[in-house]
């Protein structure tokens, strides 16, 4: 089974403030700290847990700068084999429809029996990626994976809808997989595996070596271009509890007591 | 005369919420360009939706085909791909869902019609389509613009849109013949998996005691836990503690789990992700407790705390059990 999984360096923004700077176009991204995509992380714990099982290869693509080098270097410790990072000053202000095309000029030629997604990315939560490549490619896809099964040349998939129902679809392979978080348990990695991946080489392609004209990648190749971005506009704040932790408490209970909750 | 689709959204024999969400937004844009609005409905045996829906448009075009019963994004992308082109309306409406991820990139690539997605907003300035959407998890709004197009499909985030009622329009039903010639053998529905339920209830408990990632770690659950006995609440939580399995999904609130209404919620460690809050906004108290002050779930609580969830809630717990002894 060989595996291509494309994922993504995103900031992590779960525990941290996020500021828009002057240009009021974009995220401050000095002080915030980088990281595979939450839902990649499960999509290469999967890419790798079917290597494990069946044998083949693995190979990890990226959009992005230099900087993605740690999130490839991850993968590689995981036990992805090879890593392809797609870097050109052209393909900033890609939204995900330009993405998915660079990706297609990557993967296309590489072989592979599954194409693994995380179902979106933790910052921009566009959804795209996975599902415009598989058009590109022309094979079949799912998206909001939480279960694979193979068989004879299928995979039988079960698909996270709304309120906790799931669906089953068997996709006949090659396909596009967009993974949904918790399918798995994410391995953490060894310092053997870390040190392995350090002298692990990152192949790296551009626009011209991709075969890409200027004007499909970009800005210009996008569907979407930001505006503006904005902290956004609070309607309701709640009533903010202060003092020390004993007072914060004692207002707490009062609280409660007053609606008879205690 | 120009035309905005609505593609209705139905399961297991019910049309779903986030079709009168589309409904409503669709049709105050569409009195904005002058423009009818279309419902489109796919399905089979579907009649007694296209009736209720006419009452809520200009017209429903309805494609009635076996191979329509259970959604399958491959055969709704087929007929679409028929129809959009066909009557080019100004603008496709789908919603931001498990069904619509899955279909709409790839409609618009196929069509190479520019898309946007998991919209909170839109509206037509002149000709062109501006469209606001929520990143980072909530704490950043995006106002973007799309490709100059005469047509567009945007995704619209489910619960982001109020239903409001209208009078009764009476719209016509059209029925369209099934473009689809075969069967589709490379993707199949093939079921529907409901996982077992548990012990718990959360949707029927008062008091929810909620916990996200906040806590970090396994081997501090007690503190969520303990807080919840004293209180003689529930303990439930946000997505990335089922994903940790931490708990079981069952005590999942949210769009992908569940949506209650307790008398008294206290999100212990959670931001506030819509997808959460979807679930949760409507219990009558809410309480946040968490150390980042923009965080987005104190625009939906009525009390916040912010503070260390590992030194407050210790605290608030011991003082809830001294208030019960006392009494």
């Amino acid at each position: 089974m060989h595996v291509t999984f494309c994922v993504k360096h995103v900031s992590y923004s779960a525990d941290w403030e996020i500021l828009v700077d002057e240009s009021g176009k974009r995220i401050k991204m000095e002080d915030l700290v980088f990281y595979i995509n939450e839902w990649d992380d499960y999509a290469l714990e999967e890419a790798v847990l079917l290597k494990e099982r069946l044998g083949g290869s693995v190979t990890v693509v990226t959009v992005g700068s230099e900087e993605a080098d740690d999130t490839l270097r991850k993968c590689l410790a995981r036990g992805a084999d090879r890593a392809i990072r797609l870097t050109d000053k052209a393909f900033e202000g890609s939204d995900a429809y330009a993405v998915a095309k660079i990706l297609h000029k990557a993967v296309k030629d590489l072989p592979f029996d599954m194409i693994l997604t995380g179902a979106q990315a933790g910052d921009d939560g566009y959804a795209q990626v996975g599902v415009v490549l598989a058009e590109l490619l022309g094979i079949p896809h799912t998206t909001m994976v939480k279960k694979i099964e193979l068989k004879e040349g299928l995979a039988r998939v079960n698909r996270e809808l709304e309120g906790g129902l799931e669906e089953v679809v068997e996709v006949k392979l090659p396909a596009v997989l967009a993974i949904q978080t918790g399918i798995n348990e994410p391995r953490y990695v060894s310092i053997m595996g870390i040190r392995k991946a350090r002298e692990k080489e990152i192949k790296v392609l551009g626009l011209r070596d991709l075969g890409l004209k200027e004007d499909e990648v970009g800005e210009s190749g996008s569907w979407i271009t930001v505006e503006k971005m904005f902290i956004p506009p609070v309607e309701k704040e709640a009533e903010i509890l202060t003092g020390g932790l004993d007072e914060i408490a004692a207002k707490v209970v009062e609280t409660l007591r007053a609606r008879g909750l205690v | 005369m120009k035309e905005i689709f609505v593609l209705a959204e139905h399961r297991r024999s019910e049309l779903r919420d986030v079709t009168f969400e589309m409904l409503t937004k669709g049709r105050e844009l569409s009195q904005k360009i002058n423009a009818d609005l279309t419902v489109v409905l796919l399905g089979h045996g579907v009649n007694e939706f296209a009736k209720r829906l006419a009452d809520h448009a200009k017209r429903v075009l309805i494609v009635d085909d076996p191979r329509l019963e259970n959604f399958n994004s491959e055969a709704y992308q087929r007929v679409l791909s028929h129809l959009i082109p066909e009557r080019k309306p100004s603008l496709t409406l789908i919603g931001h869902t498990a069904f619509g991820v899955d279909l709409a990139p790839r409609l618009a690539a196929e069509l190479n019609v520019p898309l946007a997605t998991d919209c909170i907003g839109l509206d037509f300035e002149g000709e062109k389509l501006v469209v606001f959407r929520q990143v980072y998890g909530g704490k950043v709004n995006v106002k973007a613009s799309l490709r100059k197009s005469d047509s567009y499909i945007v995704t619209l985030r489910p619960a982001a849109f109020e239903i409001q009622e209208v009078k009764p329009l009476g719209g016509e039903i059209v029925e369209i013949p099934s473009p689809l010639t075969e069967d589709i053998t490379y993707k199949k529905f093939i079921e529907f998996f409901e996982p077992p339920a548990g012990e718990v209830d959360i949707a029927a408990a008062d008091i929810i005691i909620a916990v996200g990632r906040g806590i970090k770690d396994l081997d501090n659950m007690p503190v969520v836990k303990k807080l919840a006995e004293a209180l003689g609440g529930v303990l439930a939580c946000s997505r990335p503690i089922v994903d940790k399995g931490w708990l079981p999904s069952d005590r999942q609130v949210g769009t992908s789990g569940k949506t209650v209404k307790p008398k008294l919620y206290i999100a212990v460690g959670i931001s506030g992700a819509s997808q959460h809050v979807s679930g949760m906004k409507n219990a009558d108290l809410i309480i946040a407790i968490n150390k980042d002050p923009k965080a987005p779930i104190f625009r939906t609580a009525d009390y916040g705390v912010v503070e260390d969830l590992f030194k407050v809630v210790p605290t608030l717990t011991d003082r809830i059990l001294k208030e019960r002894i006392s009494r």
